[in-house]
């Protein structure tokens, strides 16, 4: 029987692309022959605009890179600023950024999971539980600096303002709760056949293949490759911390969904020791707002939610940073899609694309 | 105009006898009609439109109710609130629903075939209305008594299937044509399962009437045949196209599947369909495993409405549960474990009636004892089935559960890789 082989564009409208992401595919009935990525319509030129402002006022712009998980952004940028000016920081002001960027990290890992559980076809159930809890994570950012999403709390030198009292009661809560959520959350999960059936060994990934392609984050884990920027290079006060790094065994799509899970753990570990270490203290070594280093470059590196998250700085002495290169993780755990897509099912191919957990914010730039 | 006909259907008589008078309806009534004799075929007809009106209005209303019932229960199942904005508690919500989609513009896409795009939503509600009318919602309360009923609802829901294909294939858009190249293979693989376990049922009542079926029920058949309910649950889950087997209009995958194109009131007909085949189907399992109407206490219709909603309840509840199964585990469900399981049925049924049953005139009857101990056997093979199905298509899936490891300190093996 003559058959013919169809191009689907998947995207840039499209359910569950999460963002405006476009996928040419060329299908043999169900199975995907050929892979094709566009992408570039979120486009914002946010590396440029850096050109145009101060160091300060580029913070915001890194919020809304990976408007998911803003404080990391943060994080990562003044780390470069502060390794471009040579700025300490204050104790209480690298612990408040810990704490910050690890209740981010649970935020951007519950809407990776709860997403790639809407791409299996769950409904919203397990999205909206999930959402649930970052609603009190979105809370307390709210009561550290006043904003949700975009937070820019972060500032060169520390942090925006010291965490009020009623931050420290909600965030106790938070932790005392959490475990017994984990659990209820993973038993609903990992106990459903029909969720095991569709993601383990779909989409698996070679851990050379993932070096390979300098693919980081939790999708570099699950390969088993322990590389966690927190204990490999630390950045911050992570040595004063005990915590352990997740890793898979497959490399598939249920070992990206269980190590998300696990490492909310570690988070709820790293923010319990943060909280009993944190003393007071200053928050803030500067409170200049107009910065003017020497001429130079600097990299400042995070682990954020999705990989590695880095910026590079070059400072002709100016106002403005003269260069500003953003490494998004988003789009480099992106280029091995094709390899990864090649001769699974469109079913798959959507799971697949959601278990890498991208941000067109962040790919786009 | 056969008599049977006539005399069981109370409300086609109560018309009947108004228009016609006693000379054709009955002793009972009033001596003259209201219509001139000779003329007592206008009054059969026009107390059949009248009952085909009731059905056909009730079952956009259940399609309406359904629908405000469905929104509202998911979002009290996701933590939300679900519509409460139009009316009371939201109630006027599907009418208002209804109204947007009448307005909206009536968009027939580039290149499609218009005359099969514009038949295919009629085409698709036509069937799910044709079911009601052999189902009875109470006592003497049905359109009419079929005696080849549950062939007759088996052969007109089939016809769904061809909805979708002409849905998917004339509006000239590839993720219509996914779904609804997904939409006939699964439909015809899950037609065989359910059919054959209604078989199990012919058994035990010698009829395909569906009110022969109801008075068979001395025990409710989900406690004599629960392999068949089971069956016959999954099956309709199947056919309805609701999770875990809702690959045809998997929205994460293929937008809307074969009704992507769709919209206006072209869409609100298929919407309508969807969700007055999931009451009819809920009809279906009501007085097939159900007792049908039968209960204490309440009229027929009401018990009959409970245990339909029941139904609705439970395939909301699953929806908002379970995930999406991938297409090729889909079809492998249907014919590697639910087709032989239904034979399975057949057999222990068949069998088990056989020797447990008295000759009686020709036909072998069971009394209460004897159906219960049917059903004994048949949730025990169901039982056994279940274990050797778990033991032989073992999946690699169902292996340990937790496998991530770990690690504490930075694993210089990652470094060996990375040099």
């Amino acid at each position: 029987m003559k058959t013919e082989a169809i191009t689907v564009n998947i995207g840039p409208q499209h359910p569950s692309t999460h963002g405006v992401f476009r996928l040419r595919v060329t299908f043999d009935g169900e199975v995907i022959q050929d892979v094709e990525a566009v992408f570039g319509y979120l486009h914002r030129g946010s590396e440029k605009l850096a050109e145009e402002r101060t160091y300060t006022q580029v913070i915001t712009l890194t919020d809304r890179l990976d408007y998911v998980a803003s404080m990391t952004n943060n994080q990562a940028y003044v780390l470069a600023c502060e390794n471009l000016m040579d700025i300490e920081v204050p104790e209480r002001g690298q612990y408040l950024r810990m704490i910050a960027a690890e209740l981010q990290r649970i935020a951007s890992h519950f809407v990776a999971t709860g997403f790639l559980l809407q791409d299996l076809g769950a409904m919203a159930t397990p999205l909206m539980y999930g959402f649930r809890e970052r609603e009190r994570i979105l809370d307390m950012f709210e009561m550290l600096c006043g904003a949700r999403i975009t937070n820019t709390y972060m500032r060169i030198g520390g942090v925006f303002q010291d965490a009020p009292e009623e931050f420290w009661g909600s965030l106790r809560s938070f932790l005392d709760g959490m475990p017994g959520f984990l659990d209820e959350f993973d038993s609903l999960l990992r106990g459903n056949e029909i969720l095991l059936a569709r993601t383990k060994d779909i989409g698996v990934l070679e851990a050379s293949e993932a070096i390979n392609c300098s693919v980081t984050g939790p999708v570099l884990r699950s390969t088993g490759v322990a590389w966690d920027l927190r204990k490999v290079d630390p950045y911050e006060l992570y040595p004063r911390i005990k915590f352990d790094i997740p890793i898979g065994t497959n490399g598939d799509n249920y070992d990206r969904f269980v190590i998300r899970l696990a490492e909310i753990r570690q988070s709820i570990s790293i923010i319990d020791q943060c909280y009993e270490q944190i003393e007071a203290g200053p928050v803030r070594s500067t409170n200049e707002l107009l910065f003017y280093p020497k001429t130079g470059d600097a990299y400042g590196k995070v682990e954020a939610p999705k990989g590695e998250l880095g910026f590079y700085l070059v400072s002709d002495g100016g106002i403005a940073p003269y260069r500003c290169k953003i490494r998004s993780p988003s789009l480099i755990n992106l280029t091995m899609i094709k390899d990864l897509l090649i001769g699974s099912k469109l079913s798959d191919m959507i799971v697949t694309l959601g278990s890498i957990d991208i941000n067109m914010g962040e790919v786009d730039r | 105009m056969s008599g049977s006909f006539l005399e069981s259907n109370v409300i086609f008589q109560e018309i009947y006898c108004v228009l016609a008078g006693s000379k054709y309806a009955g002793e009972s009534c009033s001596a003259q009609g209201l219509l001139p004799v000779g003329y007592d075929w206008i009054g059969f007809f026009i107390a059949g439109f009248a009952i085909m009106f009731i059905l056909a209005n009730a079952f956009m209303l259940g399609a309406a109710v359904f629908v405000y019932s469905e929104r509202r229960l998911l979002g009290k199942f996701q933590l939300r609130t679900g519509p409460n904005r139009v009316g009371p508690f939201g109630l006027l919500q599907p009418i208002a629903d209804i109204l947007k989609l009448l307005m909206k513009e009536d968009i027939v896409p580039n290149g499609a075939d218009k005359p099969v795009h514009t038949l295919a939503p009629i085409v698709m509600l036509a069937p799910a209305i044709l079911v009601t009318a052999v189902i009875p919602f109470g006592s003497g309360y049905f359109l009419t008594d079929l005696n080849v009923g549950l062939l007759y609802i088996v052969a007109v829901s089939g016809m769904i299937t061809i909805a979708i294909f002409m849905a998917g294939w004339s509006c000239n858009n590839r993720y219509a044509l996914f779904g609804s190249m997904r939409g006939v293979a699964q439909l015809i693989s899950y037609e065989l399962p359910m059919v054959f376990s209604m078989v199990g049922i012919l058994i035990l009542t010698g009829s395909l009437s569906l009110i022969d079926v109801v008075n068979a029920q001395d025990i409710p058949f989900i406690l004599v045949q629960p392999m068949a309910f089971v069956i016959f649950l999954i099956g309709t889950s199947a056919e309805l196209n609701r999770t875990p087997f809702d690959i045809v209009e998997a929205e994460s995958e293929i937008i809307a599947g074969y009704h992507t194109e769709y919209s206006g009131i072209k869409f609100a007909l298929f919407q309508a369909a969807e969700m007055g085949s999931i009451l009819v189907s809920g009809a279906v399992v009501a007085t097939l495993f159900l007792k049908g109407w039968e209960g204490p206490f309440l009229p027929g219709p009401i018990w009959f409405l409970i245990k339909v909603y029941g139904f609705v309840f439970l395939m909301i509840w699953v929806r908002a549960t379970l995930p999406r199964l991938r297409v090729d585990q889909v079809m492998g469900f249907a014919w590697k474990f639910l087709l032989p399981l239904s034979l399975v049925n057949i057999f222990v049924t068949g069998a088990s009636v056989f020797i447990l049953g008295d000759m009686e005139n020709g036909v072998r009857v069971l009394d209460s004892v004897d159906l219960l101990l049917v059903g004994a056997i048949n949730l025990l093979s169901l039982i056994a089935c279940l274990v050797l199905a778990g033991f032989f298509m073992k999946t690699k899936a169902s292996g340990g559960r937790s496998r991530e490891i770990l690690v504490s300190e930075f694993d210089p093996a990652g470094r060996e890789v990375l040099t």
